[in-house]
């Protein structure tokens, strides 16, 4: 209702996607994704839910996102990169320990569930 | 709607280190809209000069940049590769080299220094540089490569014996040049040192490889048949032949443009401001070291970075004014400590010195007290400078104890912070006082040296004072009736001690069961791999058993390290750092077909790197079909024991090194530990091993095995201290097995064995009681979780390997198993693969992307 456009699951530019299986995640523990040509990182959480960022480490440049240790910082799920252990809110990608580095963020898409499979909204690419 | 103000407009000046600080400061306090332009004449953005030399150790000029969101600020204009070349005061405008014409409301002068060449004959000469930027030091190094075909080591010759001189010097060194640095005055660094440090100086100068000419004047170079600097000549009419000549006699405020537009200049140069860095225009500032404070350049960044904040500080209306100069230097060669800070030669009238030589040890310290000696005034420190960081705070103040323990060799241990007062400078780089720090601890509820940096920023600059911030940080906190916080994070207020004795007595076997019981929220990345190392010590299971599997640290859990690109390293087992000809073999044959860059490493074996997340598995299966087993590089565990030949061949051996170090090395296998642990194994007291900078450390002797424990290389090194002597093998394990059981149970995450020793009750005799007398009875525990561990070890790998529930976690995408990460990419270099550095990818200059290079001969 509130949220038109991000709950249409047909306009031309923006659909969900699936990805994978529920079964291939794991709780607490990411999993990288490839759609298209970019690189997603998956996490399953406690409560059920799926959060996607951008697998780039925004610190290293490296694609390492999904191979961090997930856990929380207050009420926020977080995900700390294995590089140089910078920490993300899952919900929003932005970082919340920078490690004496400037501010930096992942980017997140909308992800869920739906009927066992793993769908991210996803703009099509020509 | 508020009222739409117009921004004032700031223009600054030159785009260094100072003016970086000036920017920083006044956006991050600016509360009304401002807009910057900063105009630099140098191609770059603004970058750590005071860090030049560390070019010369690798770093890139991109390593080198300042913190670039600064200047990414919308409120910025960064107008680099851009010189103002006049200053319009009539109209409050400034005209650049490439037309542009800037209005201001205020203009910032901070257009450093140039670096001076003396007036000889033959000064400009090609071969003959200066080092004051990055475009010196990257034309420094390329004459050294050109000419390095030469067929002998090249010469060099530095003129001025200064910091600078010294640091350039050592840089030389570095790039394999013989370098002789050149001095006019007696001594070396004599603006900071009296003739006696200055000596001490030259010894420890010479005994690094480097030739020192003092009282020499130079009067000419002398360029060869290809017309670059081939000779020198000197006032006493001596000469000597030479590649190249750096010169770094002193340097000249850039006040050309203050000058031309008629601002009041210093007699000895540089643009005259007043404490409020105004100059003689009060729309115009100078600060950093074109500014001349009381008649006064210093090529110094501190009072530089106060500058800038007292300039910010008055735009924004403020009342901050320059304190004066703070002298106090440190020399950044390594391997040579020298210091000088305050009043270093005793002009205070009254002034009393207190000396210690050790010119065996090459040392030489002086204190300058006042007359009645209870008030430190300034000192100078030469062989052994540890003291610096906290004496110099202290300058102004009372001592507050015998000023010869600051003097004493310290063996490691920071000399007393005594009470410094509240306005003593503690962190001079970010001009933070004692007070200030103080303050971060009650008001900011900073709890530790970290926190503290990202608050006040002090420590984060040249790092000379974070053992002075840390203690003073330590005794605030014990001061409000609070110890140093032994939480482990905020999900756990337990130490690893009192969790591991949690864990133990309440049997959970999970994480999820430890968290909810003893803790709050879902955990981080510092208590998720010590719960982990506490469940494995325990419950001795697999790493990747079950939910354990998310505990652990990326490397933990992939059973590698990993590397900068998100590439692996694999490191197989080489027990003893022995090997057989048929293991080599395979090893060079895994590394050949998968494209891995080989290296031997300091721990007696062979590292392959550059393996992807979904090769690991296959590569594993060859390794361990042939015989090898994870040599654990990655985890909090038993790394290797290094050995020395010993008895089997070597003429001096008194005991089987070799033999013992590979047993030692099969017994602790796989044994979780709150950091690494490594033991070292020589064959007599020659040691070769190197045994005493290990946690445990093994020598032969006549009489049986001496055992040494709590050694450790690395940061702060320590050598090991003798635990018992003339143990058979037998003894010799158990006492081991018990000091290890004892460590893993009660020491701190991620402390090792060095500070654990040092923490313990009773040190050594302390641990002496526990493991040798059973003075808590708890010995035969430790025995029997020992031999548990050695029964129940398995190969991380081979178990991996045999569990297909495990090996899903080694695809490269959850999607797409098998593709390889398209991001990797690598390049060639000495016949091997290494990551494609950011310009590599730009330029194209990639051997492949994404999949395996072959590298051929
Ligand atoms: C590979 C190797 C360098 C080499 O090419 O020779 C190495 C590489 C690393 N060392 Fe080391 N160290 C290596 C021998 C050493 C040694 C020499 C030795 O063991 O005799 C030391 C000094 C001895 C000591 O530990 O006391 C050493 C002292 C350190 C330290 C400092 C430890 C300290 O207590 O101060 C660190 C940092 C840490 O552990 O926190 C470190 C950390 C690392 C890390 C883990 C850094 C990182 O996070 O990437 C590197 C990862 C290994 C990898 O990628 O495979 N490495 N490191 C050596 C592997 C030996 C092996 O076969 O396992
Ligand atoms: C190798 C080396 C090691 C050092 N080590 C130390 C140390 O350990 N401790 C310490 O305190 N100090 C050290 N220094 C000194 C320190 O780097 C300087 O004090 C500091 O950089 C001064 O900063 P600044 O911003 O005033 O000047 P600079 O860093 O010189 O910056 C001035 C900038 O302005 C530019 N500029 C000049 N005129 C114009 C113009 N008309 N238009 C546009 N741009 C212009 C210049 O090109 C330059 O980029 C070291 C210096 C060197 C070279
Ligand atoms: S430590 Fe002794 S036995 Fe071992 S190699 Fe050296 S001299 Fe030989
Ligand atoms: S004195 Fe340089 S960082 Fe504190």
């Amino acid at each position: 209702m509130s949220t038109p456009t991000i709950t249409a699951t047909t306009t031309n530019e923006l659909s969900w996607r699936s990805i994978c299986s529920l079964d291939d995640l794991e709780v607490e523990r990411g999993r990288a994704a490839l759609v298209d040509h970019a690189q997603l990182a998956l996490f399953l959480l406690p409560d059920g839910s799926v959060r996607a960022t951008c697998n780039r480490d925004p610190y290293s440049d490296a694609y390492v996102i999904s191979r961090g240790i997930v856990g929380s910082r207050g009420d926020a799920p977080t995900v700390a990169s294995p590089m140089y252990k910078q920490v993300f809110d899952l919900r929003t990608g932005l970082c919340l320990d920078p490690k004496g580095k400037g501010p930096g963020r992942l980017r997140t898409w909308q992800a869920r569930e739906v009927d066992g499979e793993v769908q991210v909204l996803w703009r099509r690419t020509a | 709607m508020s009222t739409h103000t117009t921004p004032t407009r700031c223009v600054v000046v030159g785009a260094g280190m100072v003016a970086h600080r000036f920017v920083d400061s006044l956006l991050s306090r600016a509360e009304e809209p401002v807009h910057i332009t900063v105009i630099g004449d140098e191609d770059r953005l603004p970058y750590d000069r005071v860090g030049l030399s560390r070019f010369f150790d690798g770093a890139s000029a991109e390593e080198m940049t300042l913190e670039q969101t600064v200047l990414a600020d919308p409120r910025v204009d960064l107008l680099p590769g851009d010189r103002v070349h006049e200053i319009h005061r009539e109209d409050q405008q400034v005209t650049t080299a490439s037309g542009a014409r800037i209005a201001y409301d205020h203009l910032v002068l901070a257009t450093g220094s140039s670096a001076a060449r003396p007036p000889v004959p033959g000064a400009e000469l090609p071969g003959a540089f200066v080092y004051r930027t990055l475009d010196d030091v990257e034309q420094l190094r390329e004459r050294v490569a050109a000419a390095s075909d030469a067929g002998r080591p090249l010469r060099g010759m530095v003129i001025g014996g200064g910091l600078l001189g010294l640091e350039a010097a050592g840089a030389l060194q570095g790039l394999g040049v013989e370098a002789t640095v050149v001095q006019s005055s007696d001594r070396l660094m004599s603006a900071q040192l009296d003739l006696a440090a200055g000596e001490a100086l030259r010894r420890l100068i010479e005994a690094r490889g480097i030739t020192v000419r003092t009282g020499t004047l130079t009067t000419a170079l002398t360029p060869g048949p290809g017309g670059e600097v081939a000779g020198i000549e000197f006032a006493d009419g001596s000469s000597a032949p030479t590649d190249l000549v750096v010169f770094t006699i002193g340097v000249r405020p850039r006040d050309e443009l203050g000058r031309a537009a008629g601002l009041d200049c210093g007699e000895r140069g540089g643009i005259e401001i007043d404490a409020s860095c105004r100059t003689s225009d009060p729309a115009i500032r100078a600060i950093g070291e074109v500014a001349a404070f009381g008649g006064r350049c210093v090529g110094l960044v501190a009072p530089g970075y106060s500058m800038a904040e007292v300039a910010a500080d008055r735009l924004l209306g403020g009342d901050a004014a320059f304190a004066g100069y703070d002298l106090s230097t440190k020399l950044k060669l390594s391997g040579v400590d020298v210091a000088s800070f305050g009043d270093a030669f005793a002009t205070t009238p009254g002034a009393l010195d207190v000396v210690y030589a050790d010119p065996v040890g090459g040392v030489y310290k002086k204190l300058v007290l006042s007359d009645d000696a209870t008030t430190l005034l300034g000192g100078m420190l030469v062989g052994d400078a540890s003291a610096y960081g906290a004496l110099r705070p202290m300058v102004g103040s009372a001592l507050g104890g015998d000023p010869a323990a600051y003097l004493l060799p310290a063996d490691g241990i920071a000399a007393p912070t005594g009470d410094l007062p509240d306005e003593a400078v503690v962190c001079s780089c970010a001009g933070v006082t004692a007070g200030q720090i103080r303050g971060a601890v009650h008001e900011d509820g900073c709890e530790d040296a970290e926190a503290v940096a990202a608050c006040t920023r002090a420590g984060a600059t040249c790092g000379s004072c974070v053992m002075t911030v840390k203690s003073l940080v330590g005794k605030e906190l014990t001061a409000m009736g609070r110890t140093l916080s032994t939480a482990l994070c905020e999900h756990i207020a337990m130490s690893r001690r009192q969790l591991f004795d949690a864990v133990q007595v309440s049997g959970l076997a999970t994480f999820s069961a430890i968290i909810e019981r003893f803790g709050t929220g879902r955990g981080c990345d510092t208590c998720k791999p010590v719960i982990a190392s506490i469940l494995s010590t325990l419950t001795r299971t697999h790493v990747l058993e079950g939910e354990n599997a998310t505990l652990q640290d990326t490397n933990d859990h992939v059973m590698a390290n990993m590397q900068k690109d998100g590439t692996y390293s694999v490191v197989p087992r080489m027990p003893g750092g022995e090997v057989t000809p048929e293991g080599l073999i395979v090893i060079g044959e895994i590394a050949r077909d998968f494209g891995l860059y080989t290296k031997l490493t300091g721990g007696q074996r062979v590292d392959m790197f550059g393996a992807r997340l979904e090769e690991l598995p296959i590569i594993w299966q060859r390794l361990v079909d042939a015989g090898f087993e994870s040599g654990q590089a990655y985890g909090k565990s038993l790394r290797t024991v290094k050995s020395c030949v010993g008895s089997a061949w070597c003429r001096y051996g008194v005991l089987d090194s070799t033999a013992m170090a590979v047993r030692l090395e099969l017994r602790y296998r796989g044994l979780r530990s709150p950091h690494k642990l490594k033991l070292g194994v020589s064959g007599c007291a020659r040691e070769c091993a190197e045994a005493r900078g290990k946690d445990a450390g093994i020598i032969a002797t006549a009489t049986g095995w001496n055992l040494y424990v709590g050694g450790n290389g690395g940061a702060t090194p320590r050598h090991a201290e003798l635990l018992a002597e003339g143990l058979d093998d037998e003894e010799l394990v158990r006492t081991i097995d018990r000091f290890f059981m004892y460590y893993i149970r009660t020491a701190d995450k991620l402390q090792r064995t060095a500070p654990w020793l040092q923490e313990l009750e009773g040190g050594i005799d302390g641990l002496r009681e526990v493991v040798l007398e059973d003075s808590l009875g708890i010995c035969a525990d430790l025995d029997e979780a020992m031999d548990l561990h050695v029964r129940d070890y398995e190969d991380d790998w081979a178990a991996t390997l045999a569990d297909p529930e495990k090996l899903t976690r080694f695809r490269s995408f959850v999607n797409a198993p098998t593709t390889p990460d398209p991001s990797l990419a690598f390049t060639a270099e000495r016949g091997q693969v290494r990551p494609a550095s950011t310009d590599e990818r730009r330029s194209g200059s990639v051997l492949i992307a994404g999949d395996r290079l072959e590298v051929r001969g």
